[in-house]
Order: C-alpha cells, then sequence, then structure tokens
C-alpha cells in the first residue's frame, strides 16, 4: 500500500503550542499516525528537587497555564498525604471555588477552539466573549488572571472576603442563561452535530486499555471522576453528579464538557454559600517536612493529575513525580485517528484538548564520568526490544 | 532599530506571528485573548497570521528550550525584513522560574534580537497591546 506522509508541525497555524504529528495517509484516510514531542521540555521534576517545599507550588502552577490550579493542589494534596494532615474547611470551600472556577474557564477555552477548528469562529468568539467575567472573577479574588498561586501546603494562600460572595454570585448568575445559550446552540446545531457525530469514535474498552482520563473517560461511558472516587478539598461536603455520555465521539466530548460547566457552576454556588457561615483559619502552619512519601490526585479540566513526593526530611523533595492528564490522552490518538479523513483529523486531536506543556518528556541516557550522550528515548526502546528477544532465544520461545 | 521608509510603512497595520518556545500556554492564551470580542485588536489592524513569511512582528514567548533554539533562529530568518521581534513574559525575557532547568538555552534575546520585552507571569492582554502600541511609537 502507498502511504503519503503528511507532517503537521512543530510550528502549525492549528497549534499553540509547538509539537509534530506526521499522518502517514491513503488518500485522503489516515492509516497512521506518529507522535513526536519534547519541544516544550522544561526539566521541572528535576528542578523541583533545588526548591524548596513552598516554592515548588509556584513552579507547579506553571506548568501548565490553563490547568494552572490543578497541578498546585495536586502537590498540596500529595504533601499533606506526606503529612497525614487535614486542612481547615475554609480552606476546603477555597480551594474548590478556585478549581471549579478553572474547570469552567478551561472548558469554555476548549468549546471555542474546537470551533475555531472546525471553522465556526462565531462559537470560537462567543465562548471567549463569556470566559472573561470568570477571569474576571479570578482576578479579584486572587490577583491574577491565571496564575493564581493561591494554593500553600496546609490550606491557601488568600481568603476570599465574605463582601465579594455576592459580587461573584451575580456574575456567575449573568453567566448561567449565556452558557445555556451556548450549550443549546452548540447541541442542536446540524453542520456541528454533522461534523462530530460518530467521528473519532473510542470504545469504553479502548480508554481502559490506554488508561485515558477526564471527560475523555466519561464521554465514552467510562465513569470516573477524582473528585468523587477519592473525595478532596470539599466535593465530598457539596451535591453534584458526574456527566457522563455513551457514545464515545467527539460531540460526546462536547457535550461532557459543556454539560461540567453548570456541575461546576452548581459546586461554586454550594462553596459560597457556605463560605458565609464557615469561620477560622485559612492555613495551618506547616514548620518542618518529616521523611516520607505521598501522592495526590486532582481532577484536572483534562483529566486525573497526579503527583508523588519524598522527602528526607530536608527543606527540598528528594523525588517529585508528575504524571499529567495529556500524557495518556495522547496515546489515544493511534485508535480514534486512524480510519478518519485528513479533515476530521484536526478536530479528533483538539476533541482530546490536548495540553503539551504538561506532557512533555524528555529520555537521554548520559555516561556517568565523560557526560557524553549514550542513548536516546528510540535508542532505548530499540534496547528493550532487542534484550527481549535474547530472552526469548535464551527461554527457547519462537518469534511470531 | 534604524528608521527608514519600509519600517514606516509597517505602522498602519501589523501582522503577527505567534511563537511559542517551551512556554506554560499562559502567554499563549492571552494572546488569544486579544483578538477575542473584549480587546480585539484587529479594530487597530493587527492580524494573527499561519505563516511567519507574512508577519512584520514575530511574538515569542517561553523560554527557548535546547531542542526549539535552533528552529527559533531559522524562523526568524524567514521572517520579511524589517520585522520586530517581542519577547512575550516573564520566560521569554529572563527565563523566569525555569532560567535554571538544564533544557534552557534562552533567555529569547540570546538566541534573537528582541526589540520589546513585555514582562508578567503572564502579561495582561492591557500590558500586550501597550507593548505593541510603544512599538508603534518608536516607528514613528
Amino acid at each position: 500500500m502507498k502511504k503519503v506522509v503528511v507532517p503537521l508541525g512543530p510550528y502549525h497555524p492549528l497549534f499553540e503550542e509547538p509539537e509534530y504529528f506526521e499522518l502517514y495517509c491513503d488518500g485522503e484516510t489516515v492509516v497512521d499516525i506518529e507522535w513526536k514531542a519534547g519541544y516544550n521540555h522544561r526539566g521541572i521534576e528535576k528542578l523541583s528537587e533545588s526548591k524548596h517545599w513552598d516554592q515548588v507550588t509556584f513552579l507547579v502552577e506553571r506548568i501548565c497555564g490553563i490547568c494552572s490550579t490543578s497541578h498546585p493542589i495536586a502537590y498540596c494534596n500529595a504533601v499533606e498525604d506526606l503529612l497525614k494532615i487535614d486542612i481547615p474547611e475554609r480552606a476546603k470551600y477555597i480551594r474548590s471555588i478556585i478549581g471549579e472556577l478553572e474547570r469552567l474557564h478551561s472548558h469554555l477555552l476548549w468549546v471555542g477552539l474546537a470551533g475555531h477548528f472546525l471553522g465556526y469562529n462565531t462559537v470560537f468568539m462567543w465562548a471567549w466573549k463569556y470566559r472573561e467575567p470568570i477571569l474576571d472573577i479570578m482576578e479579584m479574588i486572587t490577583g491574577n488572571r491565571n496564575h493564581y498561586a493561591m494554593m500553600k501546603i496546609g490550606g491557601v494562600r488568600r481568603d476570599i472576603d465574605n463582601g465579594d460572595i455576592d459580587i461573584i454570585k451575580k456574575i456567575l448568575g449573568e453567566l448561567k442563561p449565556k452558557l445555556e445559550m451556548l450549550t443549546g446552540s452548540v447541541i442542536d446545531d446540524p453542520v456541528l452535530a454533522a461534523r462530530l457525530k460518530g467521528v473519532g469514535v473510542l470504545t469504553a474498552q479502548d480508554i481502559k486499555d490506554y488508561g485515558a482520563v477526564g471527560p475523555i473517560a466519561r464521554a465514552s461511558g467510562v465513569d470516573i471522576d477524582v473528585r468523587r472516587d477519592s473525595p478532596h478539598a470539599a466535593y465530598d461536603l457539596v451535591e453534584w453528579k458526574v456527566i457522563t455520555c455513551q457514545d464515545g465521539d467527539v460531540f460526546s466530548k462536547a457535550v461532557v464538557r459543556l454539560l461540567e460547566c453548570f456541575e461546576s457552576i452548581k459546586i461554586i454556588e454550594q462553596c459560597l454559600e457556605r463560605l458565609k457561615k464557615v469561620k477560622g483559619e485559612i492555613a495551618i502552619e506547616i514548620r518542618e517536612i518529616p521523611p516520607g512519601e505521598g501522592i495526590g490526585h486532582y481532577e484536572a479540566p483534562r483529566g486525573e493529575c497526579f503527583h508523588y513526593v519524598r522527602s528526607d526530611g530536608s527543606s527540598r523533595p528528594v523525588r517529585h513525580k508528575i504524571r499529567a492528564p495529556s500524557y495518556v490522552n495522547i496515546p489515544t490518538f493511534k485508535t480514534s485517528c486512524v480510519g478518519e479523513t485528513i479533515a476530521d483529523v484536526t478536530i479528533i486531536l483538539a476533541g482530546v484538548d490536548p495540553c503539551y506543556c504538561c506532557t512533555e518528556r524528555a529520555i537521554t541516557v548520559y555516561d556517568a564520568n565523560t557526560r557524553k550522550k549514550l542513548f536516546n528515548g528510540r535508542d532505548l526502546i530499540t534496547l528493550s526490544q532487542e534484550k527481549t528477544k535474547k530472552l526469548k532465544k535464551r527461554l527457547g520461545i519462537k518469534d511470531e | 532599530m534604524a528608521i527608514d521608509l519600509k519600517t514606516k510603512a509597517l505602522k498602519k497595520s501589523l501582522f503577527v506571528f505567534h511563537l511559542s518556545t517551551g512556554s506554560c500556554n499562559n502567554c499563549d492564551i492571552e494572546i488569544l485573548d486579544c483578538l477575542t470580542p473584549r480587546f480585539d485588536v484587529e479594530r487597530f489592524g493587527i492580524v494573527l497570521v499561519g505563516s511567519v513569511k507574512h508577519a512584520d512582528v514575530l511574538l515569542v514567548t517561553g523560554i527557548g528550550t535546547t531542542k526549539n533554539a535552533n528552529r527559533i533562529k531559522l524562523l526568524y530568518q524567514q521572517m520579511p525584513k524589517p520585522g520586530f521581534v517581542v519577547a512575550i513574559g516573564a520566560c521569554a525575557c529572563t527565563g523566569g522560574i525555569f532560567r535554571d532547568g538544564y533544557t534552557m538555552s534562552g533567555p529569547i534575546d540570546t538566541i534573537i534580537p528582541v526589540d520589546v520585552y513585555i514582562p508578567g507571569c503572564p502579561p495582561k492582554p492591557e500590558a500586550m497591546i501597550a507593548g505593541i502600541v510603544r512599538l508603534l511609537e518608536r516607528i514613528k
């Protein structure tokens, strides 16, 4: 079979970030897809080992600008797991409020970009217009439109003034009808339905095979959500439900994200109401971190975000492991893109809401004495495959 | 910045190309935000273009990772001259929180010449517009 390779990237008008895809095409149909990464790799796990426990909160915030409070919450959860402490109730509500406001702005951003990729610039402009009031709320309560710096080990850094609560509620109340209008116009639109329904389908089995998380998994009928399954912050104190769809196509992914926005508003409104009554500290003072290890999860807008920290009792983490949701979601392209046309690939790629700055990895093995490069990632894979072959030969198993 | 006739011709409508070189995405979404209804820089003739060969201004965000450094140089060479480079965000200006990282080969002004610096993490859309206005004033 003849194959044509269509390269996308690393700098392509479609992408916000540098990334590189190779589409192997037979005519209009995509038969395989290859993904090369590393353009955004900044070595955050290593940098984290050179920073103070408190400084790492600011560092992990800068892993990703869109889910910029998910990583700090997951990191704080990890350190609090190590310390075996529970944060004050007021801090719990504030964490949930910031987390859900972020989810709102991230999902609206995705809806806008997806509309833009489909040539529906009206959706792009609408969604981004309705996103602005959320950023205004953020600026009012945290002091910055993005990168909120609200999380702190043992609680939160800044309190939400009770006087602001009514203003936030008013802005959210105004947002709701606009969001309903946007959701209605996306779900009922015949053109969008024709473009998105049945495109890039992932079955529940695919999701389990790849270990995909977040709205993608929920759009395929896999009912997982860290907020419910491993409760933290105030998610077990308020009423809300996990949204799932059964079809697994891009349309379901859009519907899941849009409906999640309403759940987010519901959570924020309940948290704000409780915040008026709950008084007390917003953070516990932590004097030192004892030796030990801890893990933390958080349901970022793109899926489960996982942090692992190990301490030896010093002022810095000895090891800090981060697994961002896009890392497991991106390989699903291998299934969802194959068999589709080139024109549909862009929206399938966008449907995952991939975040490359969260995900970038670099693998290189250096010689310890000479600092000479020995292998890169590809060599390591070849090496591993050769080893399997050798083992097979030794055990007397024939190659298939 | 030498100001000749060609440069003066640029002041009417700036075409910008956005180049992310290892940023956290935040400056990038704030650049896009400038194009959306609240700020809408297209009113002033500023348009985001898809190819660097159509651009007058290169908006660079991020630290300039080792893997990207050569590509930044290549893209700068492909940009028609006279053209300007704007470094957006703390990472592009100084390296920010990532300056000690092992993949850092920036800040951007060590890779390509920079005309305007817009600091902030991320700079607000207003700050970006103010930066571009400064650039326009210098052209005039």
